[in-house]
């Protein structure tokens, strides 16, 4: 009796311990977005204060970024990362799915070479190749154009198909023979059977690649240059912290920070799911 | 369609040698007239199909094609430079040549010449195709059942034309091109179209590696701390992530996706808000000494960014606070497939939580997610983002030759490009990067069951 007592004691320390332990965990956690939420409605500007919460609030940030256009376009920008995700996301999904498709349910000669290939493309740096695609893009005169980013983001999509070909392969390959022996067609078993079935993972492309191009920002700066027109949301913001312009605009780029991250954050947490089948379908298996 | 079988065709082996050894007379001389075969049998649009592309193949070497290639070998000889010219009687900029589109023309030049190669071995096998055709007396399918094949049996062609067209342009042909750049002095001293580049062979990865030079005096520390980074970013991450993951999944812990979903917050956020609101927190004058200094904890602001240690200490720490619930939403379903009678077994022989952390729940899942943690290890070697946006690399330092004492070599390999334009020793390092993440990649990937056993489930 004494000893169940004592052990529920124990347990119960422990269960206070672990929530004290995830409450802090969670402050920890919370206090840089917590901390750019309030800057972003801060009324006082400037990138530093010599005290932690604002003195007054405001949403003229939100305003002034939104409305004021002297400096930056923040809508503008917007709009164009929104063009240029929904662009790059369709043929960035078609890319990676023909791909995958084609590995996971086929078989030809060329199949294990060019997974192989495909595999040693894709460990070499990304920025290694940067100048060279800007050389290209500017070869074909598309240099600072939405056009040139798309290209950029989806053209090599096809490499990225590893993990859509872990869920094809998943698929029973018996639907695809008895719809062989009914008599239809490669494309008409890809439209009908393959696709229909795979929901979840049409999903985790369709998100993955349309949130690339919020986040990217390196790509974006060496082929968009100058041109502030058709910046998009992450370099626009980028921009607002050079030395110039970070003293007057650090509230905006905080609200700018705020209106970006909500749609990004909302689609990635309902998508999360997903993410992690996505993920660990392909590598965590053992 | 079994994987085992193979299928005796035309296909095997070099079709060049079967049209020599049986071809016909048209099959020969389709090797001279591409689509003569084709022609001849009425396959009227397949074989104007590929006689238009030797025709545009001839017309593109005759035109530029052969130059590209002389001018590859030479990478320019002409320097931009001042020329008298005797009728306006003033010196005038004459244009030299340009080594970089040189080069980029004979990458370009080499592809086509691939790509002719390979259609002109197409056309060779459609010439016999047809000819077996013939000889059968089968009929020879026309341009609409050839294009009905391409939806059914060679399907995967038709679905790789366009992403293999994107990954070429912009993947294989950039990559190719910096490659060989690598083995040029491309360097900040040598910029066309004022400068000529040329051919260097092995020099670049020799000042890299030797210890002669400044450059060889940055790489090696810099390498040493891209590895010793990558170490601790993967293995802190790895261990608080699975600790949290525990944390969150104790039977008596209410509110489990309230809390799953308070961390991951830090991922769903656009890294480059986050890490860039961190870089401002921390600054001197941020909100971290701010709070440090009102508490009476620190008299002096403390030089997050501007000290080598607390700067390479402050990345490691960031990165926790990304990683750590990267790692607990992927092994949080792991830590749940451990059979319970495992740790039931345990705790009847006595063993306290520690040792059944130590020696059930680490060895599973350290098993399990061993692929996972080589791929966050290489992806940490190349993880750009947190270095560049959080300490940009530095502190500075003169040691170095363009880069920062957290600088990694991605960085550094950005820092080459962008800042001082020395492409050749850039893409170098990149040719480095590679050797190391396949390395370790190779080592792994091969024996994971997601590439030996992907039939596994069909």
């Amino acid at each position: 009796m004494n000893k169940t007592r004592s052990m529920s004691r124990h347990k119960r320390m422990k269960d206070i311990a672990s929530y004290v332990a995830l409450i802090v965990l969670s402050i920890i956690w919370l206090v840089p977005i917590f901390w750019v939420v309030m800057t972003s409605f801060r009324e006082e500007p400037g990138s530093y204060t010599s005290y932690f919460f604002p003195k007054s609030l405001t949403i003229n940030n939100y305003v002034n970024l939104l409305t004021d256009n002297t400096q930056f376009y923040f809508m503008k920008w917007f709009g164009n990362t929104f063009f240029v995700a929904v662009c790059s996301c369709v043929i960035s999904t078609f890319f990676v799915l023909a791909v995958s498709y084609t590995m996971s349910r086929m078989r030809f000669k060329m199949r294990k070479p060019l997974m192989n290939i495909a595999m040693i493309l894709g460990m070499f740096p990304g920025f290694m190749s940067m100048i060279a695609v800007y050389y290209i893009l500017k070869g074909l005169g598309i240099t600072q154009s939405l056009l040139a980013l798309i290209m950029v983001y989806s053209g090599g999509a096809g490499l990225g198909f590893f993990v859509a070909k872990g869920f094809f392969d998943t698929l029973p390959k018996a639907l695809d023979e008895a719809a062989l022996i009914d008599g239809a067609t490669r494309l008409q078993i890809f439209t009908k059977i393959t696709i229909p079935l795979s929901k979840p993972i049409i999903v985790y492309t369709v998100l993955t690649s349309f949130l690339g191009p919020w986040m990217d920002f390196i790509f974006a700066s060496v082929i968009m240059g100058d041109n502030y027109d058709n910046y998009t949301v992450a370099l626009g913001l980028f921009k607002m912290l050079e030395r110039e312009f970070i003293n007057d605009y650090y509230t905006q780029f905080a609200a700018g920070c705020v209106l970006v991250s909500i749609p990004i954050a909302a689609l990635f947490i309902s998508m999360q799911k997903y993410y992690v089948e996505g993920v660990s379908g392909g590598a965590v298996k053992g | 369609m079994g994987k085992g079988k193979k299928k005796k065709s035309i296909n095997d082996g070099s079709v060049v040698v079967q049209v020599i050894q049986k071809g016909d007379v048209w099959a020969k001389l389709s090797m001279v007239i591409m689509g003569f075969a084709n022609l001849r049998r009425k396959q009227i649009v397949k074989g104007l199909i590929f006689l238009l592309i030797e025709a545009s193949f001839i017309y593109y070497m005759v035109q530029t094609g052969v130059n590209a290639l002389k001018n590859m070998i030479t990478l320019g000889t002409q320097t931009q430079g001042w020329v008298y010219d005797e009728e306006l009687g003033i010196d005038v900029l004459a244009q030299g040549d340009n080594s970089m589109l040189l080069l980029l023309y004979g990458v370009l030049c080499l592809f086509i010449i691939t790509a002719f190669v390979l259609a002109w071995r197409a056309n060779l096998k459609s010439a016999m195709e047809v000819q077996m055709l013939e000889a059968k007396g089968r009929p020879v399918p026309g341009f609409i059942d050839d294009v009905k094949i391409y939806m059914d049996q060679k399907f995967n062609r038709t679905l790789l034309t366009l992403p293999m067209i994107g990954v070429l342009a912009f993947t294989v042909l950039p990559l190719a091109y910096m490659i060989l750049a690598a083995f040029t002095n491309y360097d900040n001293a040598h910029q066309p179209p004022g400068n000529l580049f040329t051919w260097i062979g092995l020099d670049n990865f020799g000042t890299i590696l030797g210890s002669g030079s400044t450059i060889g005096k940055t790489f090696w520390p810099i390498l040493a701390w891209t590895i010793i980074w990558a170490f601790f970013a993967t293995f802190l991450n790895y261990i608080g992530g699975i600790l949290l993951a525990l944390l969150i999944n104790r039977k008596s812990v209410k509110f489990k996706s309230l809390w799953r979903t308070i961390f991951v917050m830090s991922i769903a956020i656009p890294s480059f808000v986050s890490l860039l609101v961190m870089r401002t927190m921390l600054q001197p004058d941020g909100a971290v000494n701010v709070l440090l200094k009102s508490w009476g904890l620190i008299e002096e602001s403390l030089p997050f960014w501007t000290n080598a240690t607390f700067a390479r200490v402050s990345v490691i720490v960031v990165n926790l606070w990304v990683g750590v619930p990267y790692t607990m939403l992927i092994t949080s379903g792991i830590l749940l497939n451990i059979p319970e009678e495992l740790f039931e077994a345990a705790s009847i022989d006595g063993a306290n939580a520690a040792v059944m952390f130590r020696k059930i729940t680490m060895p599973y899942v350290v098993f399990v997610t061993t692929p996972y943690l080589i791929t966050q290890f290489v992806g940490n070697i190349n993880n750009f983002n947190i270095i560049y946006l959080l300490s940009g690399g530095g502190p500075s330092t003169l040691d170095y030759y363009q880069a920062g004492k957290t600088d990694l070599l991605v960085t550094w390999l950005y820092k080459l490009t962008v800042n001082s334009k020395d492409y050749c020793y850039a893409s170098a390092i990149g040719i480095i990067i590679f050797v190391i993440s396949a390395v370790a990649s190779l080592l792994t990937y091969r024996k994971t069951s997601a590439y030996n056993n992907e039939e596994a489930f069909q």
